[in-house]
């Protein structure tokens, strides 16, 4: 690579997918991430009950992003060859398990309202 | 347990790190922009290709008033780089085609029309049909031509027949060529891989296609029904000797056999033999599926033109030019950039990407009376397919040193699956970034 900016990457990204869908990815992962950030806020509190669920839906992300990630690009386990690429799939799947975890939070979060479920982690 | 339950957050913590996400992006989202020169200089780029459109889109950014023309007679842009890809039966023959006036800044004129005459000293330009176009400044972008005469007894309506493929000839011949290679794959025999004895575009290529066709026979469980031969042109496999002796070894472990000083002449398609010229004479290997790749030159308005190599490559008849500016010697108002140019690297879509900065650099100075300082090392980069999931990240110099983007973290000589994934999915994205000026 010469010249790795911001802006390089951008262009790159927008060529991968398309201007229009890159940007509506970038503004759907925004608005997920501000929504999680705002019931946060509101509810000043991190519920461990919603919580609960989020963590148990991160391994259905994980894999679904390494799925999808090889499935794009026609390849599979077997084609792990060194520890970069280990890396790499580990970094998919963290990022695929991370994203849906917030996701389920926020949605949780969203649809119970202020108030609901955060107390009834309580014992 | 209450204290473990419930992490805090707060309306402050939340605002605190909504604005120093914004700082974050401020500092690095504004980019560096030169201020554009004014100028009326007439540029003329001949060949409105990947180097000819990328150079196009950084003048056009750079200069003030300048005309920019390019003269191309080729509607079509390809992406050659997706070429292998299409003959692997991964992406279909329309991946790699779009139009060549997508891709033009709509400050340069296009003449649509190839170039007839070249006459560097009047400075001028005469097109097919007679049209004088004069310039100050001259880019020679044509890209090369593929010989396929000189393959005796070879068509290329002969390609997705009786075995015969050929990889290089455009996106459809590609598809054409996969159909070939997956019936072979199913079916087995003896597959033949060649390469030409003259400088070649991405001289990585014929070696991924063996190392594919190899990949789907044991996909298929065929590969005892397969032989496969390279048939070098040469004692190496490969120009730099480190990643030749990578590919020796890979070979090895695929049994693929390999021939060397062996330059294709001919092709007997009724018999499924391919002629050879050999040390030792002539000589011929038999082939059920086979890719011809035919010598290649630069187009002949070049070579009846003075541009090129008086005592280099005359056979072939590259642009002479500087390694390191990429100027013509004779004529400073010339540069060569891309496939034509006569440098011993740098006939892939990375070397452009290097190239065109280089030229941008020493154009935009001279219009400004001033020296450039940009130089061309070589540089030249080919993700090195060895089957379908992996490649080698393989990049490299004048000079055969090899000269990684991503030291320590993508080994250059190491078959590994983010270089597959660059290929696959940010290679293009790259590229077309590269025409718009924007990488």
């Amino acid at each position: 690579m010469k010249e790795l900016t911001l802006e390089t990457l951008l262009a790159v990204f927008e060529e991968m997918f398309g201007p229009a869908l890159f940007w509506i990815m970038v503004a759907a992962a925004l608005v997920i991430t501000v929504a999680y950030l705002y019931v946060l806020v509101r509810d000043r509190a991190l519920s461990m009950r919603k919580f609960l669920l989020a963590q148990l839906s991160m391994p259905f992300g994980a894999i679904a992003a390494v799925v999808f990630v090889q499935w794009i690009t026609s390849s599979g386990f077997r084609d792990i060859g060194g520890p970069v690429d280990v890396i790499v799939l580990l970094g998919v799947a963290a990022a695929g398990a991370v994203g849906l975890a917030i996701l389920v939070y926020t949605l949780q979060a969203l649809v119970q309202g202020k108030g609901q479920g955060s107390t009834a982690a309580r014992t | 347990m209450s204290d473990t339950t419930h992490l805090r957050a707060s309306r402050r913590a939340f605002l605190g790190l909504a604005g120093g996400a914004a700082a974050l992006m401020a500092t690095t989202a504004a980019p560096v922009q030169a201020a554009r020169v004014k100028t009326s200089a007439r540029i003329v780029i001949l060949g409105a290709g990947a180097a000819g459109a990328a150079l196009a889109n950084r003048l056009a950014l750079r200069l003030d008033g300048a005309q920019i023309t390019l003269i191309d007679g080729r509607p079509e842009h390809w992406y050659q780089p997706g070429f292998t890809l299409i003959a692997a039966g991964l992406k279909p023959a329309g991946y790699s085609v779009s139009g060549t006036t997508d891709w033009l800044p709509k400050e340069a004129t296009l003449i649509a029309e190839y170039a007839a005459e070249i006459d560097p000293e009047a400075s001028r330009i005469v097109t097919a049909s007679g049209q004088s176009v004069p310039y100050d400044y001259l880019v020679v972008a044509t890209g090369l031509t593929l010989d396929w005469a000189a393959i005796e007894g070879f068509s290329l309506d002969m390609v997705g027949q009786n075995g015969i493929g050929a990889v290089y000839a455009g996106p459809d011949y590609a598809a054409k060529t996969w159909a070939e290679m997956d019936r072979f794959t199913s079916t087995g025999g003896q597959a033949l891989f060649t390469r030409p004895a003259t400088e070649m575009k991405c001289a990585g290529a014929p070696l991924k296609y063996a190392f594919l066709t190899d990949d789907f026979a044991r996909k298929k469980g065929n590969r005892g029904k397969v032989e496969i031969t390279y048939a070098a042109n040469n004692k190496t496999l490969f120009g730099v000797p480190i990643v030749a002796e990578k590919v020796r070894m890979l070979f090895g472990d695929r049994g693929i056999d390999v021939v060397h000083d062996h330059v294709m002449t001919a092709i007997d398609p009724g018999r499924k033999r391919a002629t050879f010229t050999t040390p030792d004479g002539t000589t011929e290997l038999p082939y059920d599926f086979i890719n011809v790749i035919p010598p290649q030159r630069a187009p002949d308005v070049i070579r009846n033109s003075p541009l090129p190599w008086a005592d280099k490559w005359t056979d072939q008849g590259w642009v002479e030019a500087d390694m390191q500016t990429l100027r013509h010697p004779r004529f400073a108002n010339v540069f060569a950039l891309g496939d034509v140019a006569g440098v011993p690297k740098g006939k892939t879509a990375a070397s452009v990407k290097w190239q065109v900065p280089v030229v941008e650099d020493h154009l935009v100075a001279q219009i400004e009376g001033k020296e450039g300082t940009a130089a061309y090392d070589g540089y030249t980069s080919c993700p090195l397919i060895t089957r379908v999931g992996r490649a080698m990240l393989v990049e490299f110099d004048y000079n055969n040193n090899l000269v990684p983007s991503f030291p320590g973290i993508i080994a250059p000589l190491e078959e590994l699956w983010i270089s597959w994934l660059m290929k696959e999915v940010a290679l293009k994205a790259t590229y077309n970034a590269m025409l718009r000026g924007k990488a």
